[in-house]
């Protein structure tokens, strides 16, 4: 092999996945979004109870691979409680991290991202960045009042 | 069953024959599983089809100089052997298109458009792939005819009982899949050709897995139209074929307009050219076209006939079964493997699932192991909410695969369940 699986499904993507954090349904949302990637059949509902400028609540809901249930999972855990104009610049370094086809440019924010690190390794992978990627794009366009995200 | 297992040392077709097959892939000796997807293509071919476009390509049907008369004649000779691999009664009734899916757009739009009416029905299965689900469709909104699918067992097997059932005065257009591409299952082809021309309905079979895997026989069959994809058959892409019975076609306007397919044309009016020509407006596919007669040349071997063609891809079939019984019962010792479809006839296909990982995480890991497998919902959204899974992997069986290949499979399926063990 020319780099270790290890590398992709490391230990915190497992774990995620096995014991998937804010997974179920939201009561009292205030914002509903559901991704579907049609190549894959990858489908995740999110949902957010926003008050203040804050996410209180943050749910996800769902099925797919790996790499993408344990995203959402790990976007929960890193949304709770945050501002929402933290949560979109949080977006925004994911979105570099994942796609910038500069290495360095990506790898520039990696001490801040704490387990989301782990999401790097499909990286080497380009079919499997929008598994990663489809949590993020839902909780998008949740934020912005969308129902459909989009992931192009 | 297993001790039965003919010894098999090497494969039917030699690997060696195939360039793409001795590729390297993440650093491994590739095990390609896909062929369902596509087929790899053997060298044999594309070197005579090279050949023809060096040395004796021009378009066809249009000059009268040597060259063109040349490319003209080997475009032509390879309908004759498309109507020997069907048993067609005409040559006439071959028709080349760009593919499986353009031929049942054809017979959609040309054929059945035109007859349907609103309150009709179009019968399909629950097996058939997106291909041969949504052209009729199409046809159906715009007539306000209905689309309607027979069931399937647990097994994959179709229910003929509902598929009788689902027959009525009413069913105009019976349309299915000769071979499952997610699941391997065989339909009983002349069986239902029969049940459906009982109602007076026109059946259109789909043979984009039968290709290359069966013997075909459309007029035992009784098939109005048989349609077939030429990049399964180890051919080039962009090539496809439409059988339609003579009086069928001939009774239908064109598809698409342009050259080749007109007798004279004015501004007031354009008469139409006779079959096949009425139905391959501009030019085609020539060299895929070449391709495929150097394809079907390298299957079946020199100086082939309707005999010989049988007999090879009989022998084809039966070898790509012992391959996949093999390959079930390697997979089969693997503790949370399902493997779906367990029809009584079967063909070179194992889709399967395991147990808490995910087809694509599988799909993935076998790729790092040198392993191409189809994961996902193989084009047949409708199939996997019937079986109630949201996608599968599938692992298809060609005439290069050899049971090394289902050995790869194995493993590799065992270092998957490791990783999230």
């Amino acid at each position: 092999m020319s780099w270790d699986l290890r590398d992709l499904y490391q230990e915190t993507i497992l774990d995620h996945q096995k014991h998937p954090r804010g997974k179920g349904a939201l009561e009292n949302a205030t914002h509903t979004a559901t991704g579907y990637n049609p190549l894959c059949g990858d489908k995740v509902t999110i949902q957010l109870a926003v008050n203040d400028g804050k996410i209180d609540e943050i749910r996800f809901d769902g099925e797919g691979c790996a790499i993408c249930m344990s995203s959402a999972s790990m976007m929960t855990v890193s949304l709770q409680g945050q501002p929402v104009s933290d949560a979109e610049e949080l977006f925004q370094r994911i979105q570099k991290f994942l796609t910038a086809n500069d290495e360095s440019a990506a790898m520039e924010d990696i001490d801040t991202l704490g387990d989301l690190a782990a999401l790097g390794g499909v990286r080497r992978l380009p079919v499997r960045i929008k598994c990663a990627n489809l949590p993020w794009h839902t909780f998008k366009s949740a934020i912005q009042g969308e129902t459909n995200a989009k992931t192009e | 069953m297993i001790q039965e297992l003919p010894k098999i040392s090497t494969s039917l077709f030699p690997k060696s024959d195939f360039p793409n097959l001795l590729t390297e892939v993440n650093g491994q000796a590739l095990a390609y599983l896909d062929s369902a997807a596509s087929a790899q293509k053997p060298h044999a071919a594309t070197e005579a089809t090279t050949a023809f476009v060096e040395h004796q390509y021009a378009n066809v049907h249009r000059g009268v100089h040597t060259l063109s008369q040349l490319a003209t004649d080997a475009y032509e000779l390879v309908r004759d052997q498309v109507k020997v691999v069907l048993n067609a009664a005409d040559r006439n009734e071959i028709i080349f298109t760009k593919g499986c899916t353009e031929s049942i757009n054809l017979v959609a739009q040309s054929f059945a458009r035109p007859l349907l009416q609103p309150g009709d029905e179009i019968l399909l299965t629950e097996l058939e792939h997106h291909s041969n689900i949504v052209p009729w469709q199409l046809a159906a909104q715009a007539s306000g005819a209905k689309v309607i699918a027979a069931r399937i067992h647990d097994t994959g097997e179709l229910d003929i009982d509902d598929f009788k059932a689902k027959l009525n005065s009413r069913t105009k257009i019976v349309a299915f899949t000769h071979i499952s591409n997610a699941l391997g299952t065989i339909l009983p082809a002349k069986e239902m050709t029969e049940m459906a021309h009982a109602f007076g309905a026109t059946v259109l079979i789909d043979g984009a897995q039968s290709g290359p895997h069966a013997a075909i026989d459309v007029q035992e069959i009784g098939a109005d139209f048989y349609v077939l994809s030429i990049h399964k058959m180890y051919g080039p892409t962009g090539v496809g074929v439409l059988y339609g019975k003579l009086n069928l076609l001939e009774a239908m306007p064109p598809y698409q307009g342009g050259g080749s397919m007109i007798r004279s044309v004015s501004f007031e009016e354009t008469t139409f050219a006779e079959l096949p020509a009425k139905f391959e407006a501009g030019t085609p596919n020539i060299a895929g076209v070449v391709g495929l007669g150097a394809t079907l040349d390298y299957i079946a071997g020199p100086n082939w006939n309707r005999d010989s063609w049988v007999r090879r891809v009989t022998e084809i079939g039966n070898y790509e079964a012992v391959v996949r019984e093999y390959g079930v019962s390697q997979l089969a010792e693997i503790e949370g493997l399902s493997v779906y479809g367990d029809a009584e006839e079967m063909a070179g296909i194992i889709s399967f699932t395991l147990k808490n990982v995910h087809p694509h995480d599988l799909g993935t890991i076998l790729d790092q192991h040198g392993v191409a497998v189809r994961a996902g919902h193989h084009c047949c959204q409708p199939l996997m909410k019937r079986l109630g899974v949201p996608a599968t992997a599938r692992a298809s069986i060609a005439a290069y695969n050899d049971l090394e290949d289902m050995d790869r499979l194995a493993s590799a399926v065992s270092a998957a369940k490791e990783i999230f063990a």
